[in-house]
């Protein structure tokens, strides 16, 4: 007897979370979006998520077969993914154009670094910039259910002329844009559920959102309609706070959300695009190994040596 | 904000399962046999003062201190010595241990009488003499840890009554039923140490040991309720968390004004001052979900672990694992022959599916480890830089101050083992390199 007992090493318990109800936390987030979209730009959009979605668990399932990996679909990251990816597609997209950019989320930026963890930048901002830059007239056409075609431009590129009455409209997202960018109120929604499960810390987005407001001030633009429009709140509470590409301390977050908003305004207010949200993720992205290794945690006991030396 | 922004330190919500705090204390019959280990402490193990056939009594010298980090090791049990064995550590090493075979009578060594203290150094003395070593795990020899080099700026007695591990609450019924041992104890490390200030830290999961310390305190001793944020109990948070000081690394508790000892040990020395009686038996929690009757023990040193469980009703269903102590920090032991050491305050039982650990999986960077560390560390880094053989890394990371709480390991939704890999990171350290 007692020979059969288990010898580990501690701790012998862990938490009761996991990777998996993380990733279901995200898609329960994104729902009121989803849901929101379809009013919006009718059913076309749930079709264009489930066909993205699809796609994105597809490849990834491929992909690992074929490489006789372990196959992780069940950790939900590639249908986070999915969802995002729709998220930043118009409605009319084409399907085969949606599945393209299924395949370089999923293929070229996730799995061939290695991945879930192992990607440098966040698939679906990948998918969707490669999107625009090989479908440019595509994935600018935004239509809107009911609503001519002038008006449906997004509200960035017409900003100018939108008064305060516009408030309303873009909170409830009645407007031109992508899938899952116009809703405000259910984007904030999500992400207030998503920090009050801890699923994401409130860091990145108060700072980014914070930072646009008052470049916005300061470039005597509206703050509100610069923070209501195009992909700011999705990217805010979405996408910049992706975990493998977003700084681990709350140092390194406060950094990285105020170069995202520098950024997303550079290219507002002086580029040629209308957009600035995803290049901005993208470029703030590569940087986050930098950030990481910049904005390190004083240690207990280590930090205060120092500071004693050097007072000494 | 600015502490905000330096470490978050959030710890770990581990569950509680203190389903024994209301179990009053049973004394545990004589066993059939005591294991006395030579190494129940920090430091140069013992060496047996006995031979094959000696007879002992109860408070009898049966180990003689190896050196000054060390301890003296107590018979619990009047008998004879049956034999001198090698057993197994905890930790793998071999150990020398004494055989004891109780006769059932109970003689009290004549040598055992109260302590005669008027001073520091026989206050000193007198702690040696009664083979205490840290209670709340460590295993520190105590007389070492009260005669800190620069003892004139010491000025804070921190009582270590956080118990931040679940299941246990060995230290929650000394609260409830040693107080006046643990006030007396206190009264004279104050006294003798001439420390003008003392802070007893306990979770505030322990509402009824808040309530009757702060009933009891006297002058100059003070209670802290500190919140149920694994781990409380760690030194170096406790230290920080009752007193606001950060304790340097490398260094002491001493370094920064404070000596730190836990609450059983303290009543001990309230206790052995009145009776004189050296450091036999130890009051533990026994629980698990495999145990019949969970309950809080008073046993004596040595006592085989598996006549222990057959006094808590045995198990319900054979078990997966049984730790010494809990389960953030304790350690397997891998047949139920071991004694029970001086520094043991749980025996834990758990079944075949709990003792089963999750699959790990890839890190997703939540950076979960690194916002939970007590320390500050980066544990995903660490075990980066050790899969990659990167000492430089390591030393920059700190690696070496990780204590092995497992908060990183806890809180990880990924169920990568990361403190065993810190842990294996700091030898890589030490060897310069080589894993």
């Amino acid at each position: 007897m007692g020979n059969k007992l288990i010898v580990t090493a501690a701790p012998h318990i862990t938490s009761g979370d996991s990777t998996q109800k993380i990733m279901g936390r995200v898609c329960l987030a994104l729902c009121p979006t989803l849901v929101a979209s379809i009013i919006v730009f009718g059913i076309n959009s749930l079709i264009l998520t489930a066909i993205t979605v699809a796609a994105c668990v597809f490849f990834e399932w491929a992909y690992c077969k074929l490489m006789k990996r372990e196959v992780p679909i069940a950790d939900l990251s590639a249908t986070v993914t999915g969802i995002l990816l729709a998220f930043n597609l118009p409605a009319t997209m084409p399907w085969w154009m949606a599945i393209v950019g299924a395949f370089i989320a999923i293929v070229i930026i996730k799995q061939l670094f290695g991945g879930l963890g192992y990607n440098f930048a966040n698939p679906a901002i990948v998918g969707r910039i490669a999107l625009a830059m090989g479908f440019t007239s595509r994935m600018a056409s935004y239509p809107l259910k009911g609503v001519d075609a002038l008006a449906s431009a997004t509200p960035l590129a017409v900003s100018g002329e939108l008064g305060s009455g516009e408030y309303v409209t873009l909170l409830l997202g009645n407007h031109g844009g992508v899938l899952g960018e116009t809703c405000a109120i259910t984007i904030l929604l999500g992400g207030i559920y998503l920090i009050a499960t801890k699923v994401i810390s409130p860091m990145i987005p108060v700072t980014y959102l914070g930072t646009v407001a008052v470049l916005s001030l300061i470039a005597g633009k509206d703050p509100v309609v610069q923070l209501l429009s195009g992909g700011l709140m999705l990217g805010a509470f979405f996408m910049a706070t992706d975990y493998v590409t977003s700084p681990t301390t709350d140092k390194g977050k406060l950094i990285f959300g105020i170069g995202l908003g520098v950024i997303t305004c550079a290219i507002r207010f002086f580029g040629t695009m209308n957009e600035g949200v995803s290049f901005a993720i993208l470029l703030m992205n590569l940087v986050v190994p930098y950030i990481d290794a910049l904005t390190r945690q004083d240690k207990l006991g280590i930090a205060k040596k120092k500071k004693e030396a050097a007072a000494k | 904000m600015s502490k905000f922004l330096k470490r978050s330190a959030h710890g770990a919500q581990v569950p509680h399962e203190k389903r024994t705090s209301n179990q009053e204390t049973v004394k545990m019959p004589l066993p059939s046999k005591i294991v006395l280990s030579m190494g129940q402490h920090i430091g140069a193990p013992a060496a047996p003062a006995v031979a094959k056939g000696d007879q002992v009594y109860v408070g009898t010298v049966v180990g003689k201190a190896g050196g000054f980090v060390s301890s003296d090791i107590h018979s619990g049990v009047s008998g004879t010595v049956d034999s001198i064995i090698t057993i197994t550590a905890p930790n793998g090493a071999p150990q020398t241990a004494v055989v004891i075979i109780p006769d059932g009578e109970q003689k009290v060594d004549p040598a055992v009488v109260p302590p005669t203290v008027t001073d520091l150094k026989s206050f000193q003395d007198a702690v040696r003499a009664s083979g205490l070593v840290g209670l709340g795990g460590a295993g520190f020899p105590t007389a070492v840890k009260l005669a800190p080099k620069n003892l004139d700026e010491i000025d804070t007695l921190v009582i270590n009554g956080a118990e931040c591990e679940p299941y246990i609450t060995s230290d929650n019924r000394c609260f409830l039923e040693d107080t006046q041992y643990i006030l007396d104890g206190i009264q004279a490390v104050m006294k003798y140490l001439e420390i003008p200030k003392c802070i007893i830290g306990i979770e505030a999961n322990k509402p009824e040991a808040i309530a009757k310390m702060k009933s009891a305190a006297s002058a100059g001793i003070e209670v802290k309720e500190l919140p149920c944020r694994y781990p409380q109990g760690a030194e170096k948070v406790l230290i920080e968390n009752c007193t606001g000081r950060e304790v340097p690394f490398p260094g002491l508790p001493s370094d920064v004004g404070v000596v730190v000892m836990n609450v059983t040990s303290v009543a001990f020395v309230g206790k052995y001052l009145a009776t004189g009686m050296p450091l036999t038996t130890k009051r533990l929690t026994v629980d698990g979900d495999v145990i019949k009757e969970p309950k809080n023990v008073e046993v004596i040193i040595g006592t085989p672990v598996q006549e222990l469980m057959e006094f808590c009703g045995g198990f319900t269903e054979e078990p997966g694992k049984v730790l010494y102590g809990g389960p953030m920090m304790g350690n397997c032991i891998a047949d139920l022959s071991q004694p029970i050491m001086k520094n043991n305050n749980a025996v834990l039982a758990f079944s075949k599916k709990m003792a089963q650990l999750p699959k790990a999986t890839n890190c997703i960077h939540c950076g979960r480890c690194t916002n939970a560390c007590p320390l500050g560390l980066s544990a995903k880094e660490i075990v980066q830089a050790y899969n990659d053989g990167n000492v430089e890394l390591l030393i920059e990371l700190n690696a070496d101050l990780c204590m092995s709480c497992g908060t990183c390991s806890f809180v990880c939704p990924a169920k990568r083992p990361l403190a065993p890999s810190i842990a294996l990171a700091k030898i890589m350290m030490k060897n310069g390199g080589k894993k």
